[in-house]
């Protein structure tokens, strides 16, 4: 079980149950659960899309798409079945939220697809977890059952006339998996292989019908949106960036943990002050600010507050909420490379510059960084992730080639520092040798 | 071809929640596994005829997932997590502790039977960096002398369970 | 639908709205590079080669997957656009092999065309590559995964084209490789398709791997020689010591009526030409046995005793069997031999489908027959009996992929659970044998429900037949089972639908060929009655006119003791039909063929055939397509059966040009001594000057024979000029005579399956190396199952 830790600057929104008991539905309602779905069968599907729009709430799992628009591409009329589709399959490097959220608020999470359920007109969701959150899964399908035995799940919820279904589903070890259409072919039980779009989800999802995709946070953010009010949560936040979000400050910290902050907090604070500075002996070299996927900012771009636009600016992305410092004993060549080596190993494979392009790179960081690189290949990896870059089929291949062109422009002196076959100037020795296996 | 009572009773109960068989497959797979060990030519062939689907097509999904596997593996897989986050708290250090305590590289089993070694992608324990599950169970913070606390305390249980 | 339309690169393009900007693209004339991209194959958006500009979007955009929209500005030659290109192949090509040397793909290898026209000159990848051994899957299917490009062909082909779904996709990541369904091996219908649908070299055929360079071979367009479904096949023909050797058969030419289909016969059952068993010399039986001889002595031999038999004791003495393989210009040859020269009307050949009576029954109907191109854009589908699947590959993969891309209906009832069930939006079971009951309920005939309706109910025959009578356009096709009586109810069926096309299926190359060209005791060429006097007994200055025997008449006949010579031309009675070779022990029997098959091991002269791969002439379709076949390769030793024809009549003292009518016709050299004779000669020399035809030079050019089947055949006179240019005419039935009722038992339906194509399939190696690894496998699950 992860441990909790809270600083004075967060607001608790979707963590404001952590801790607290709330898996038991009974703790739920005390704390003022399914209140919001109460209200939401009292609301008009308009009202709802509107509320969750204007409280500016943008997607969780990455993207940052505002989720009220999202669910207003949804046709009102469709021939075939909607479905809300909630992400859990949190695999971004970095991220470690939702995992939070399933083990101390499952049922916010249900209440969230519940609501999205009636804003669009659907009447079944799926909750997908990743695999290896076999404890979690666990906890979510209780959670589900107490939902269904108190009424709020079922047919006629509440007697309101409404049914609304909501099932768990298990994934078997996948990044792509979390990636819209792919965790929808992974539902529908097939390799996870994205679908070519348009047409969007919102309009042929699972099964050919209609459907709203969030992030677990976001579905967990929206009960809040409704009992709070849209102006109250945008309010928490900066323009277009309404809100709180949990942000997870991993590396040489002093105390790394999951915070959650009001959209746009300054991440020089966050990583001095709420994450309680750098580690002892340890000095900030760069900052991975929204997950592996995200370009890697220097310490000296790190006053930037963090939400989506600001860090656009800045030519990074606020990503999936994973800050990973990284510290001056790190070797970049290294990092690259095991940052490659992950999108290599999780790429599926299906178009030629991301199956391709990861498998090339990570055996050229591999080379470079063993010592056996030559001055061209530095320039080689940054034409072959820009040769990825905005062309491959879905967006881990711009996951793998973004992080490394901002690695190879912003460390080019620690490439250059392994030339001519000298070892990595910041392995330590012992690894280097990699120990011997014993019999 | 024999499941235990729970997985029966979730595949039935599963059954209902989707418009086709086919959905029930990755979930169902992950379940067989861990009660089989891994998937065997004969699970794969009752869970190919259960969801309705080839053999080709029940392997070319198992061979998809990092955690589905065709072969057998240890009673305890440990599985190392050297991602950023891990990476950067000695993640790999762990890797080489694990190594070095169990004598077996990656997709090694002892030859006991009772572990395997995987290294692994991100886990979802960066703030608790390094982190280390074996099987579903995650050990976090870890350091090298933790680990092989951790590891004893697994070989103390696979052997007491084995006698 | 209406029309869109856009800019591509400066052009202004107009397409229906839907079209793919790749599409509309070509259209224009302007090319966008694709591996994953296939007509008519699901979309993968897989390679990338496709990325075009279109403005407002930001990022490139594939045009194998974008569907144009009015006012689409788009740029296929920018930059960016080319960078993109460079940049996709220099990752292809990162871990490739780059074995073109010894890759059978070379020089016809996308991948290297695209790097030629595309790619960057230099590489940059300096790292290890990524290696796997090549693997062979099957007697025909090899994989070499290092040059897979990964574009998903051959696993679409598979599965949406072929149905067989044997091709997967395992692992992923740069780790992702194609598999066989048997993890190690294929267990499927080896028809090849996955491999001719591979851009580069990764799957290989074993028939042809590592043979030869694509630019050493001659490729010659020709029709199959198997089943009766008449699909184009490109031969890829090659000198050798022997003549000329066939090396490869595809359909790189998709512009057949098989578009790009062709099953594993089309596509390897073409070795049995390069058979060591194959028959060079002619055999002349001298003390009991079969001894080589020339073909002067052979001739001579055949041309003096048939003379002497048809003079000593009349035609009636003689019986002619005719093949179902040879082309439309043979049969109709061989049968104007044995009703002019031999004087007998006893030919018959091996009947596999009951044409005659299609022909009687659609007498006075305006019905027609539909095409196999027809066929793919019915909007629905009947089928009585047969199983397409096995026995007609390319008619059930048109209908399966009528079904797929065109939402067509497909009304299956059978007596067995075939295959194209999966196909079909309805299915009934039937009894065996109760097809001709079917026939009648749908003419009509309630009662008959009774003898079908074992596992659907009356009233749901009942609701069904309501439903096909609706149907505003059907093809209705139907099996042997469907004889005689049978086809009649079908046609009156058909007769009160608002537009019904009928497809009668027969089961070798030529089967309706045969048919057409009166290889039939008692009917003419087009289904005209030997006993009713008309064109043909005017042109060929007299036909016997008492209808002649039968083929099982034959051999009472023979064991009468009144058959004194048989003369066989590329068939295997003995084998085939069960004709018991003894009965001929007292006549003098002649045989072309290809093998000393078990018919020609009892013949007193055996004359080595060419076979359909090694001469000209055309083929009818089951439906009755009208292809040309063209000669590709050459076998030394051999002559084709039209030449043999000729000069055994030559040998008999025949003129003969009474039989082919060749050189400058006229009044006054041809036919001088009798007055039908210059009939014929002028008649001939009208029609061909009328259509700009030329007289043809030689006695054996088989295309003299097309004239006159042209001229005289009705149905056939379709276009010449497109029938040359290598495309399919549909000949009409609309014309013939009024067929015949025949004895329903004369119709053994061959016992081909996917595997084999009787006598002839057992000389191919391709054909029984996948037989016998099917036992092989069988043999070892057995011991495996034990
Ligand atoms: C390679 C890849 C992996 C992704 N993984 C996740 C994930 O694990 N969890 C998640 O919520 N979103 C993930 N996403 C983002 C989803 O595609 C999708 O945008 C998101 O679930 C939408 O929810 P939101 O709008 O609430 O963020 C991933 C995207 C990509 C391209
Ligand atoms: S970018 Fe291409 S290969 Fe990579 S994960 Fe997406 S679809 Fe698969
Ligand atoms: S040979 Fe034909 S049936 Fe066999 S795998 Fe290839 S495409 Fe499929
Ligand atoms: S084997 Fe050929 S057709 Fe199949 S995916 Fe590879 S390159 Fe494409
Ligand atoms: S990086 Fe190891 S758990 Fe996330
Ligand atoms: S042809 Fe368009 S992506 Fe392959």
């Amino acid at each position: 079980m992860a441990d909790l830790v809270s600083h004075p600057d967060e607001v608790k929104v979707v963590s404001k149950r952590f801790g607290l008991g709330a898996t038991e539905i009974d703790r739920y309602l005390e704390l003022d659960g399914y209140k919001a779905v109460r209200k939401a069968l009292g609301m008009a599907p308009e009202s709802i899309i509107a509320e969750v729009k204007d409280s500016g709430l943008r997607g969780r799992g990455g993207a940052g798409f505002n989720t009220g628009l999202k669910w207003s591409f949804v046709p009102k009329q469709s021939p075939k079945p909607k479905y809300i589709l909630c992400n859990g399959d949190e695999s971004e490097p970095g991220t470690c939220k939702d995992r939070l959220i399933f083990e101390h608020d499952p049922h916010s999470v249900i209440e969230g697809v519940t609501i999205a359920g009636l804003a669009v007109g659907a009447h079944v969701g799926y909750i997908y977890i990743r695999g290896e959150y076999r404890y979690l899964s666990e906890i979510m399908q209780k959670a589900i059952r107490q939902a269904y035995a108190r009424g709020f799940l079922g047919k006629n919820i509440l007697g309101s006339g409404f049914d609304f279904d909501v099932y768990w589903h298990g994934g078997a070890g996948a990044y792509e998996v979390g990636e819209e259409s792919a965790l929808m072919e992974s539902l529908e039980g097939k390799r996870g292989i994205p679908r070519i779009r348009p047409p969007f989800p919102a309009v042929v999802g699972l099964w050919g019908g209609p459907t709203v995709i969030n992030n677990a946070e976001t579905l967990a953010s929206v009960p809040h949106i409704l009992l709070g009010g849209a102006e109250w949560y945008a309010k928490l936040g900066t323009p277009k960036n309404g809100g709180t979000r949990l942000f997870c400050l991993s590396g040489r910290l002093n105390r790394p943990g999951v915070y959650e902050l009001p959209m746009g907090y300054n991440l020089k604070k966050m990583i001095y002050d709420v994450g309680g500075g750098m580690a002892q002996g340890h000095t900030l070299k760069a900052v991975v600010p929204g997950g592996s996927s995200t370009p890697l900012l220097t310490r000296e771009e790190i006053d930037v507050p963090m939400d989506f636009d600001s860090l656009m600016k800045v030519g990074s992305m606020l990503g999936s909420g994973g800050v990973v410092i990284v510290d001056d004993s790190a070797c970049m060549v290294k990092f690259a490379l095991r940052i490659m080596s992950f999108y290599q190993h999780e790429s599926c494979g299906w178009c030629i510059p991301c199956r391709e392009g990861t498998d090339w790179l990570k055996k050229t960081l591999t080379r470079f960084h063993s010592g056996g690189g030559v001055r061209k290949d530095i320039d080689d990896l940054q034409y072959l992730s820009e040769n990825m870059l905005g062309r491959t089929f879905c967006p881990l291949g711009d996951a793998a080639a973004m992080p490394t062109i901002s690695i190879v422009k912003k460390f080019r002196k620690e490439f250059e520092d392994h030339l001519d076959g000298k070892p990595c100037p910041l392995e330590k020795a012992e690894a280097i040798e990699r120990s011997p296996v014993m019999a | 071809m024999r499941f235990s009572e729970p997985f029966e009773q979730r595949f039935q109960e599963m059954a209902s929640h989707y418009p086709t068989r086919r959905s029930l497959l990755v979930p169902t797979l992950l379940y067989a596994q861990d009660e089989v060990g891994f998937l065997s030519d004969e699970v794969v062939a009752e869970i190919a005829r259960r969801v309705e689907l080839t053999e080709l097509e029940v392997r070319n999904v198992i061979s998809y997932y990092s955690m589905l596997t065709t072969q057998p593996r240890g009673k305890y897989n440990v599985q190392v997590c050297t991602n950023i986050a891990c990476l950067l708290m000695g993640g790999e250090e762990i890797l080489d502790r694990c190594r070095l305590k169990l004598g077996i590289r990656e997709k090694e089993t002892t030859p006991d039977g009772l572990f395997s070694l995987e290294e692994v992608e991100c886990m979802g324990a960066c703030c608790w960096a390094p982190a280390v599950q074996v099987n579903y169970d995650f050990h976090e913070h870890l350091t090298p002398q933790k680990m092989d606390q951790i590891l004893d305390q697994y070989t103390k249980k696979g052997t007491e369970r084995r006698r | 639908m209406a029309d869109v339309n856009l800019t591509i690169d400066g052009k202004k393009v107009t397409a229906p709205a839907g079209t793919l900007l790749i599409e509309a693209a070509k259209s224009a004339g302007i090319e966008v590079p694709s591996f994953c991209y296939y007509p008519n194959l699901s979309l993968q958006g897989a390679c990338r080669m496709c990325l075009v500009k279109i403005e407002k979007m930001p990022k490139l955009q594939t045009a194998c997957t974008t569907v144009i929209s009015e006012g689409m500005m788009v740029t296929t030659d920018s930059d960016e656009v080319r960078q993109a290109r460079k940049g996709m192949i220099e990752l292809l090509l990162g871990n490739h092999p780059l074995d073109c040397p010894v890759c059978d793909a070379g020089g016809e290898c996308e991948l290297q065309d695209m790097t030629f026209s595309y790619g960057a000159a230099e590489s940059r990848f300096i790292d290890v590559k990524n290696h796997r051994d090549e693997q062979q899957w099957s007697p025909v299917v090899y994989f070499d995964r290092p040059r897979c490009i990964l574009c998903y062909r051959c696993v679409r082909v598979c599965g949406e084209g072929m149905d067989v779904w044997a091709l997967g996709v395992q692992h992923r990541g740069v780790s992702s490789t194609i598999v066989p369904n048997q993890e190690d091996h294929l267990e499927c219908e080896e028809c090849g398709m996955c491999i001719d649908i591979c851009p580069v070299g990764a799957l290989t055929s074993g028939a042809y791997r590592y043979k030869t360079r694509p630019w050493e071979m001659k490729h010659v367009g020709t029709t199959c020689t198997h089943c009766a479904d008449g699909c184009k096949t490109t031969l890829g023909v090659r000198r050798c010591s022997t003549g000329t050797e066939l090396v490869r058969g595809d359909n790189r030419d998709k512009s057949g009526i098989n578009g790009d289909f062709l099953c594993i016969k089309g596509r390897y059952g073409f070795d049995f030409a390069h058979h060591e068993d194959r028959l060079h010399q002619p055999l002349i039986r001298r003390n009991g046995r079969l001894t080589p001889c020339t073909w002067e002595e052979a001739f001579q031999l055949t041309g003096e005793r048939l003379r002497q038999i048809r003079d000593r004791e009349g035609g009636d003495a003689i019986a002619v069997i005719g093949s179902t393989r040879t082309t439309n210009e043979e049969n109709y040859l061989l049968q104007k031999f044995a009703r002019t020269v031999l004087g007998t009307n006893h030919i018959d050949h091996h009947r596999t489908a009951d044409y005659p009576a299609l022909v009687a029954a659609l007498a006075g109907h305006p019905k027609l027959t539909a095409s196999m191109r027809e066929l793919f854009e019915a909007p629905a589908m009947l089928l009585i009996g047969n199983d397409p699947t096995r026995q007609h590959p390319l008619l059930a993969w048109q209908i399966r992929n009528n079904v797929r891309l065109h939402r067509a209906r497909l009304y299956l009832v059978n007596a067995q659970p075939i295959k194209l069930r999966r196909q079909a939006s309805s299915f009934f079971a039937i009894p065996a044998g109760r097809e001709a009951e079917v026939a009648a309920f749908l003419a009509g005939q309630d009662s008959a429900v009774a003898a079908i309706a074992s596992e659907t109910s009356p009233e749901a025959w009942i609701r069904w037949r309501d439903q096909l009578r609706r149907e505003p356009k059907l093809v209705v096709m139907f099996g042997s089972e469907i004889r005689g009586d049978a086809v009649a109810s079908l046609i009156k069926f058909a007769a009160d639908l608002p537009e019904a096309k009928l497809i009668c299926l027969g089961d070798y190359a030529n089967s309706r060929g045969a048919a057409d060209m009166g290889l039939y005791p008692d009917l003419l060429p087009g289904y005209h009655p030997v006993t009713e006097v008309g064109e043909f007994h005017k042109d060929w200055g007299g036909v016997p006119e008492k209808p002649g025997l039968s083929l099982r008449q034959m051999a009472e006949h023979a064991q009468a003791g009144k058959l004194k010579a048989l003369y066989v031309v590329g068939a295997n009675p003995v084998e085939e039909l069960g004709l018991d070779p003894f009965v001929f022990s007292q006549s003098f029997v002649v045989v072309e063929d290809l093998f000393l098959t078990e018919t020609a091991a009892i013949a007193d002269v055996v004359l080595p055939a060419a076979n359909a791969y090694e001469k000209s002439g055309t083929f009818t379709n089951t439906c009755g397509d009208l292809q040309l076949v063209k000669k590709a390769g050459e076998v030394t030793g051999t002559k084709s059966d039209f030449e043999i024809i000729v000069r055994i009549a030559d040998a008999m003292g025949v003129a003969v040009r009474k039989l082919v009518p060749f050189g400058r016709g006229s009044r006054a050299d041809m036919g001088q001594s009798r007055g039908a004779q210059s009939g014929e000669a002028d008649r001939h020399s009208v029609w061909l000057e009328a259509r700009g035809l030329e007289p043809k030079m030689s006695p054996f050019d088989p295309m003299a024979i097309l004239d006159e089947i042209q001229r005289l055949v009705p149905g056939y006179d379709v276009s010449r000029l497109h029938l040359l240019a290598g495309m399919d005419q549909h000949t009409s039935l609309s014309g013939s005579g009024p067929g015949t009722k025949h004895d329903p038992s004369a119709i053994m339906p061959a016992r081909d399956d996917l595997f084999s194509s009787g006598t002839l399939g057992r000389y191919c190696r391709t054909l029984n190396a996948v037989l016998e690894n099917g036992h092989k496998l069988a043999a070892e699950e057995e011991v495996a199952a034990e």
